[in-house]
């Protein structure tokens, strides 16, 4: 990658695009004046620095930009553990009617039955899911919802006056299960998978101590595969007096076909952004409530939703409890959409839905084989882990397959993860795609295989059909540019 | 079956392919004593017009302060979202998109977010801003996690009149690092206790929060902090009301090292306090250590200009358990509404929507220090939101205000116990007119009468 | 170049030493900094640290992969490379020259016995 000769100059951005004394936007119809009851000190000397730009010229700028994005009413997103499912509309209308949008948080709860009752139904929906007993929807993501699953943990041991330090954590498992083993002070320890992917029980036995406050475990696995042993597994931890948290990205696979609760599972946490269809937004937000059994539930964060002859209430007298994740009662707006969903689709639609989800990506997996080998075996969940290995002799990397998948229409699967297969690539299709779409996904693979082989200078070279091609990370790295300057 | 597609026929083609059966066949991957035979018990599944009578019912069960004559504040407010913002972000390929790992086809995207990085550096006057944290709250729990790491220290000073339900998050964040809050009394004007602040400075201290705005609304001489700070190697963390940023001095500029806020009230809906949408603003020096998504321009290979994330080897799903943060989310559509917001606004419109809050809020201010019994808790400078000491209590003042259908206010006693039972905390926006100012003294005068009678 | 003074460790760094004195440069393989691709950032021990053989002492950053800097030989660091800050790229460029990244004044010199000479390093990478 070439060095920059000159650094970028920002004529495209909103800034670029200023003119002084344009002003897109009234507040007031009258002009207004600084304000005279704040002393001078207080007060900023000299301008803002932001745009100066008309109304049009906003829409126009923002919706080319808009233009510039793949998203999932354009095409398929195959990208493993991010479940990238249709976004129903009817839930975004549900979060922008007034009574939903419009309350604010301090209000009383007489003002907001409708809202406090969403939220009670909501965590009853997701214990019944999840085969537990209690909810919080606080936390604003899945990696919050981890941070809480081990609060929890730590506040369950203290109430028995003991310590523990350690959390294991598979080698196959995401980023953010040990990165939030940190933050809340614990030692992640990583255990290595068995050769079939899954967890190795003699492995497991021998990192297991009473040091070991949890288990965390994503289920089915990064690679798409059921963990057989998940009974004896929970049992060994139990047995150490651990406790067993499940990552639920990957629920798609067993929403209505198996309950989390049921394998032994003591807290999981939903990603309300990738099982229930709330939008990507282009990076958030999502919603990551936990679900418990009932001997944690004292310690959930405040406040809790209760109810009283059909009357809802916040109750914020939990003494045991861990505090608070977040300002309020977490994403509303965006568990209100999954709500929407999950009432929509109901217990038939839900159990449809994730048998569709393994259908299409079992699919998918046996279409593609033949080129880019599955090392732990076609038959898989929800999504599954293909290698772009055999490529590698023609010098063509999965990086560039990735890249050639832009040039096809379709975004490219997670790329690089999990780490226990080199070259990896994470395939998941999601129950919301046609035969015709996997099938021609499919056929893009197969081409860019034939590609490899013939001519890779076309897949060392891609994307060329996209609104920019490869870009220069390594100057963009070591220099960063982060705002445009100010002149 | 909503939202899929497969016909019979097609499903069967997919399984003759697989050389199987049924769909069971494949789940049943799942062991026999886990796989649930019959349906969860839950409801079944309705049509989309059966979706949208339930849940205007919901809607309509709730009573939204949009619909009220409100002065309900604490950290998020009840400003007008544009017809534009709404309009842009309900677009699919904004509402719809991925967090935009592959650069080229994520180029909107990332535009926006170096666009947003760029708005917030200019509020904050801080060279480095991220794409967004969860909320306002987290925002400051990880700037305090920050300069902790970033010092080594391990006690963070927090002012009483810090925002408490900010405060609440902030311990739990800091719960696994061993750090120490300290709380930094308050003085009679409802701002930081200087010589407090000075007997608490030592060796151990990583950083000083300061809110100004604070919670009471009351402005901070925060200038004055950066000396004695600095001198004791802490940092000086600045957690603001971007909107106040119209008009006040910038934290770049009174020695903040990092800056954190709410952009709720920057084209987002109130939402029953969520989804917010936080941001955090830093010195060159600490980019490394800063948590979150950061985007930088570039160029491609063709020298076109283009955005890209970077430094990601901070994050989680790299350094994994030596990550800066374990946030793996911003709130990308949020921001991308505020982003929006700010660049339609722009250096006119925002000013204009700081003075014409302030200005409300004075004249308000001012209408109930008139009213008998009534008088400004804090009688300095305040920015929007403001404390009233009620002759009754001001749960009462509340209570008689609800069937008049005004939200009187926040009743401190709420978070700062019954030493402040008779204080209400009171919010201006640029929607109020003057017949709400009326309303509400109306029902102030009202509570105060009963309160003698 | 001449690699006679040179030994590396199993994590590809290198160690340049003189025929007598403790003072050593340390920085890592062409091999590595090609493995790990442009570098974009390295961080680099305290002046005056101590650090110990076999223990991480720093890290080194390239575009979407970090690896841990391991410390070859026990001692103290009497100089980093503070050319580094501003130019990573010195370590792709010249590895073994003006990319090195930390000085260190021994402890304990047959620390260097345990290490690879050149040509048993080339047999690990398999050249």
């Amino acid at each position: 990658m070439t060095v920059q000769a000159t650094p970028p100059n920002f004529g495209q951005t909103i800034y670029g695009k200023s003119r002084r004394g344009r002003h897109g936007y009234h507040i007031s119809s009258r002009p207004t004046e600084a304000p005279r009851d704040i002393p001078r000190e207080y007060l900023r000397d000299g301008g803002i620095g932001l745009p100066e730009v008309s109304e049009p010229q906003v829409m126009r700028h923002y919706v080319e930009l808009s233009t510039k994005n793949h998203h999932i009413d354009k095409d398929l997103f195959p990208l493993g553990s991010c479940t990238m499912k249709y976004n129903p509309k009817v839930n975004d209308d549900v979060a922008a009617m007034t009574g939903f949008a419009g309350l604010h948080p301090e209000q009383g709860d007489a003002d907001a039955q409708g809202a406090l009752e969403v939220m009670y139904r909501l965590e009853r929906l997701l214990a019944a899911v999840s085969g537990m007993d209690a909810v919080s929807v606080q936390p604003a993501a899945g990696a919050q919802g981890e941070m809480l699953g081990l609060l929890l943990a730590r506040a369950y041991f203290a109430d028995r006056g003991v310590s523990r330090h350690k959390v294991l954590v598979p080698d196959s498992a995401h980023g953010t299960n040990p990165a939030t083993a940190t933050i809340v002070g614990f030692q992640a320890q990583t255990i290595q998978s068995g050769r079939d992917g899954r967890i190795d029980l003699d492995v497991l036995r021998s990192a297991l101590d009473d040091d070991v406050a949890v288990l965390m475990l994503t289920v089915p696995n990064t690679l798409g595969l059921f963990e057989k042993n998940i009974g004896d597994i929970v049992e060994l931890v139990h047995k150490h007096g651990g406790l067993c948290y499940m990552d639920g990205a990957n629920m798609n696979a067993l929403m209505g076909q198996a309950r989390p609760g049921d394998f032994g599972f003591d807290m999981m946490h939903y990603n309300l952004h990738k099982t229930f269809s709330t939008p990507h937004g282009g990076g958030g937000p999502g919603s990551g409530p936990v679900a418990v059994k009932s001997f944690l539930e004292p310690f959930l964060p405040t406040p809790r939703v209760v109810e009283k002859d059909g009357v809802f209430s916040l109750d914020y007298q939990r003494p045991q409890s861990v505090g608070a994740l977040h300002s309020f009662f977490g994403n509303f707006g965006i568990y209100l959409r999954a709500y929407t969903y999950i009432t929509r689709l109901g217990s038939d639609g839900i159990r449809r839905a994730s048998s569709t989800a393994i259908l299409n990506a079992n699919y998918l997996a046996k279409r593609i084989a033949s080129r880019f080998p599955i090392p732990y075996g076609e038959r898989c969940m929800h999504e599954f882990v293909a290698t772009g290995e055999p490529l590698k002799k023609y010098g063509v990397r999965t990086l560039d397959v990735a890249k050639r998948l832009l040039d096809f229409g379709f975004y490219a699967p997670t790329v690089y993860f999990p780490l226990t297969v080199p070259e990896a690539l994470m395939v998941e299709p999601t129950e919301t795609e046609s035969k015709e779409t996997l099938d021609r996904f499919a056929e893009a693979l197969l081409q860019i295989a034939r590609e490899a082989e013939e001519s890779p200078e076309v897949l060392t070279s891609a994307p060329t059909k996209t609104p920019v091609r490869r870009l220069d990370e390594t100057t963009a790295n070591r220099h960063p540019v982060v705002t445009v300057p100010m002149v | 079956m909503p939202y899929t597609y497969h016909t019979d026929d097609e499903r069967d083609a997919m399984l003759r392919a697989l050389g199987v059966k049924s769909e069971d066949e494949l789940v049943d991957v799942i062991p026999e004593k886990y796989h649930l035979r019959s349906l969860l018990p839950i409801e079944k599944g309705r049509t989309e017009p059966e979706t949208l009578r339930v849940m205007s019912l919901l809607s309509r069960a709730n009573r939204p302060a949009g619909h009220l004559v409100s002065f309900l504040g604490g950290g998020v407010y009840d400003h007008t979202v544009p017809s534009v913002v709404k309009n842009l972000t309900s677009r699919p390929e904004f509402a719809t998109a991925y967090t935009p790992y592959q650069a080229e086809a994520s180029q909107g995207t990332l535009q926006v977010i170096f666009e947003f990085q760029t708005h917030i550096s200019r509020l904050t006057r801080l060279p480095v801003a991220n794409a967004s944290m969860y909320d306002g709250a987290t925002a400051l729990a990880e700037a305090c996690l920050m300069a902790a790491k970033i010092t080594g220290r391990d006690v963070v000073l927090v002012p009483r009149a810090l925002n408490p339900r900010y405060l609440r998050v902030v311990r739990s964040y800091v719960s696994g690092q061993q750090i120490e809050i300290r709380t930094i009394p308050s003085t009679a004007a409802g701002d930081i206790d200087d010589a407090a602040l000075k007997r608490e400075l030592g060796d151990q201290v990583a950083a000083l929060v300061v809110q100004t705005p604070n919670y009471f609304g009351v402005l901070e001489r925060a200038w004055e902090f950066e000396r004695d700070v600095h001198a004791a190697g802490a940092l000086v963390v600045a957690s603001v009301d971007p909107v106040s940023l119209s008009l006040l001095r910038p934290p770049g500029e009174w020695g903040a090292d990092i800056a954190v806020g709410e952009c709720q009230p920057l084209g987002n809906e109130m939402s029953y306090g969520g989804p917010l949408v936080g941001f955090i603003a830093c010195k060159q020096d600490y980019i490394r250590q800063m948590p979150g998504r950061i985007v930088s321009a570039t160029r491609d290979v063709d020298g076109r200009d283009a955005f890209v994330l970077v430094l990601q080897t901070r994050e989680q799903h790299i350094r994994r358990e030596k990550a800066t943060s374990n946030i793996c989310t911003n709130q990308g559509l949020l921001a991308t509404r505020t982003c929006i917001y700010l660049s339609l606004l722009g250096e006119h419109g925002f000013t204009e929507l700081g003075r014409v809050c302030h200005a409300r809020a004075r004249k308000l201010a001012d209408m109930i220090a008139a009213c008998d019994g009534y008088a400004l808790a804090y009688p300095g400078p305040f920015f929007r939101e403001f404390v009233v000491a009620c002759p009754a209590d001001a749960d009462a003042v509340v209570a008689a205000a609800r069937p008049e259908n005004v939200l009187a206010g926040i009743p401190l006693a709420r978070y700062f116990g019954p030493a402040a039972r008779q204080h209400l905390l009171v919010a201006v926006t640029e929607k109020h007119q003057d017949e709400d100012f009326d309303k509400l003294c109306a029902v102030l005068k009202r509570a105060a009468l009963v309160k003698v009678g | 170049m001449d690699f006679k003074n040179v030994r590396f460790t199993k994590d590809h760094e290198w160690v340049r030493f003189a025929d007598s004195g403790d003072e050593v440069t340390i920085g890592i393989t062409d091999f590595a900094a090609g493995e790990l691709g442009d570098i974009v950032y390295v961080e680099l021990p305290k002046v005056g640290g101590e650090v110990r053989a076999a223990a991480s002492m720093g890290t080194i950053e390239a575009v979407k992969t970090v690896a841990d800097l391991y410390a070859p030989v026990s001692g103290v660091v009497s100089a980093v490379n503070a050319a580094l800050e501003q130019g990573p790229d010195l370590v792709n460029q010249d590895p073994y020259g003006d990319g090195w990244f930390v000085r260190l004044k021994m402890s304990n010199r047959k620390e260097l016995d345990a290490l690879m000479d050149q040509a048993a390093y080339q047999k690990m990478i398999g050249k």
